[in-house]
């Protein structure tokens, strides 16, 4: 609460500036303060810890600071890990594959085939609304769809398609990739759209008098406009995938690991250093990731 | 594509799109439906009788969880979230327009707060607290974990409305006399408040729906998503879908009602 009050006091800021004269880049750094606060104190603060903390030593119900490097050695030394990386940027690429397709052609399809404004943002809500809603929810209503019992296997046993239950719809990699798509497909339509809404329409009246197919004004004029909208939705897309732990936990029923999943299984066995070690061996790797992704794409030009 | 006749294109991408509206809405309908389920039906289709039974179950039987305490919690939380992230949010996005020293680095945290997986800030933050002493409680440490997703997005926006923003409108009310801070009230104000409005839905919404960064930082009482969370793992009766749909619909209202007021802003706005 104690945030709230000073930002509440730095609201009135320029009323104040006046009488006392602040110059106008004193009145910027009092504006990014709090921002600057937060996210020092939840944010790098707790990131710095879990860096000192990886380095602690541990039993089974405390830590002791200390300077050991066997929670790295038994991280990055274990088949298990890798195989854990290997998991997750599978489901990472799957679901970034088919998010972006579907991203696209959904971005796509309101910015240059709906003629009114109105229209597209009513379409874009009709997108947008159940991402507002809880994740949870949302990835076990998949349940009654796929299970055993469920609406497709009733759908496709009394179609007479399959003989009995597919087994593999629910708790399956499958499910997992199913549930990420729908749950995070937004991500990569809403920073194609922006991208797409922002391109001048004379360019494809001027490719089209050129002489340009509609396939080619699409690959030649619009593909490439588009990459800046679809670099942000992949950063979103990836950096959520490679965080996720309960989507895979409850799609694939237990049977299926990705990295966050490992790092909650230590935490509630209380071996915070050993998913400390783990954190940041992610965070570096995701970090490295989008700034790989932001040397193609400037986000302050985009936005 | 601006032509008189819709192309074949057209309505290859319409049904495209209505198939993917359809994957949206498909499964949160089914959950809908299911949650009228009869006192014997059970988790998937056929329905076994319509009844209200499980929503009745909902409000009476405390034995499964808190669900009162913390849908309290839960609202509460987001309302606190809300209000922080658009007076910061708003705050930031003012200091962004002029140059400062920091202000690429501060923009770029604000990226990173984005990125960092949401179960490291969890496990940081539960750690933090953990070693200076504090309990965790869901107003300061869930409170504090959970700005860290909403922050970013009402920052981006901010700084997406302040670049489309001309600054010759505040240039004219000074030019007729008006003080810098009746400027912002009476010029800058009005023009943003619906983004603001809109900044307000995302802070509230996303932090009434986190889970990731609630479950180190909640402390002894557990929030809405955590309690859902929780459920699926030992519960096994329609319940589940009647908590589902309550909380559902109640996301819809928050969503329709701030839409609305945005409208209903807009339109007052050109009207004068």
């Amino acid at each position: 609460m104690a945030t709230m009050t000073s930002s509440e006091t730095e609201q009135i800021e320029p009323r104040r500036a006046k009488s006392f004269r602040l110059s106008p880049t004193a009145i910027s750094y009092l504006q990014a303060t709090p921002l600057t606060l937060i996210l020092g104190a939840f944010l790098l603060l707790p990131i710095l810890m879990i860096a000192v903390v990886s380095f602690w030593d541990y039993d089974f119900a405390q830590m002791y600071p200390d300077f050991v490097t066997f929670n790295y050695a038994e991280t990055l030394g274990s088949w298990v890990t890798w195989k854990t990386y290997l998991n997750t940027l599978k489901f990472a690429l799957f679901v970034w594959a088919i998010t972006l397709f579907i991203g696209f052609w959904v971005a796509y399809f309101l910015a240059f085939h709906i003629r009114t404004t109105a229209m597209q943002m009513v379409l874009f809500l009709v997108c947008t609304v159940p991402f507002l809603t809880s994740n949870i929810i949302r990835m076990i209503s998949w349940i009654p769809v796929l299970g055993r019992n469920g609406l497709v296997n009733s759908t496709l046993l009394n179609a007479g398609i399959v003989p009995e239950p597919i087994e593999w719809l629910l708790y399956s990699d499958f499910a997992v990739v199913l549930a990420m798509v729908h749950l995070y497909t937004l991500f990569m339509v809403t920073p194609i759209f922006n991208t797409l809404m922002r391109i001048d329409k004379s360019l494809v009246e001027a490719a089209r008098d050129a002489g340009a197919s509609g396939w080619q004004i699409l690959t030649n004029v619009i593909l490439p406009l588009a990459k800046p909208g679809m670099a942000i939705g992949t950063i979103f897309v990836v950096t959520l995938v490679m965080a996720d732990f309960s989507t895979v936990q409850v799609m694939s029923g237990g049977q299926s690991a990705s990295v966050a999943l490992m790092m909650k299984n230590q935490m509630s066995l209380l071996q915070y250093p050993a998913a400390a070690a783990n954190a940041v061996v992610l965070l570096v790797f995701v970090l490295l990731m989008v700034a790989a992704i932001l040397r193609i794409v400037d986000i302050r030009k985009e936005l | 594509m601006q032509g008189d006749k819709r192309g074949r294109e057209f309505y290859m991408l319409a049904i495209f799109f209505a198939v993917f509206v359809l994957f949206l809405y498909g499964p949160l309908s089914a959950i809908l439906i299911l949650s009228f389920q009869g006192p014997n039906g059970g988790l998937t289709f056929p329905l076994n009788g319509v009844s209200v039974h499980w929503f009745a179950n909902l409000f009476e039987t405390q034995a499964v969880g808190d669900f009162g305490g913390a849908f309290r919690r839960s609202l509460l939380l987001g309302l606190m979230v809300m209000i922080v992230t658009v007076v910061v949010s708003l705050l930031a996005g003012l200091a962004f327009r002029r140059h400062f020293i920091g202000a690429t680095a501060l923009f770029y945290l604000a990226v990173a707060s984005l990125v960092v997986p949401s179960i490291i800030i969890s496990l940081g933050i539960g750690v933090l607290f953990q070693q200076i002493g504090l309990q965790p409680s869901w107003f300061s440490s869930a409170f504090g974990a959970h700005l860290t997703w909403t922050l970013p997005f009402g920052v981006l926006i901010m700084f997406a409305v302040f670049n489309r923003f001309s600054p010759a409108y505040e240039e004219a009310a000074r030019d007729l006399g008006a003080t810098s801070w009746q400027t912002f009230r009476h010029v800058v104000l009005p023009m943003i408040a619906p983004s603001l409005i809109g900044v307000g839905l995302f802070g509230f919404t996303l932090s009434y729906d986190e889970f990731a960064r609630t479950l180190m930082t909640a402390g002894t009482f557990n929030t809405l998503p955590l309690e859902i969370y929780g459920m699926t793992t030992n519960v096994t009766t329609p319940v589940l879908y009647a908590l589902g749909t309550v909380t559902t619909i109640f996301s819809f209202l928050v969503i329709a009602g701030t839409l609305g007021l945005i409208v209903h802003l807009n339109r007052r706005r050109q009207r004068s």
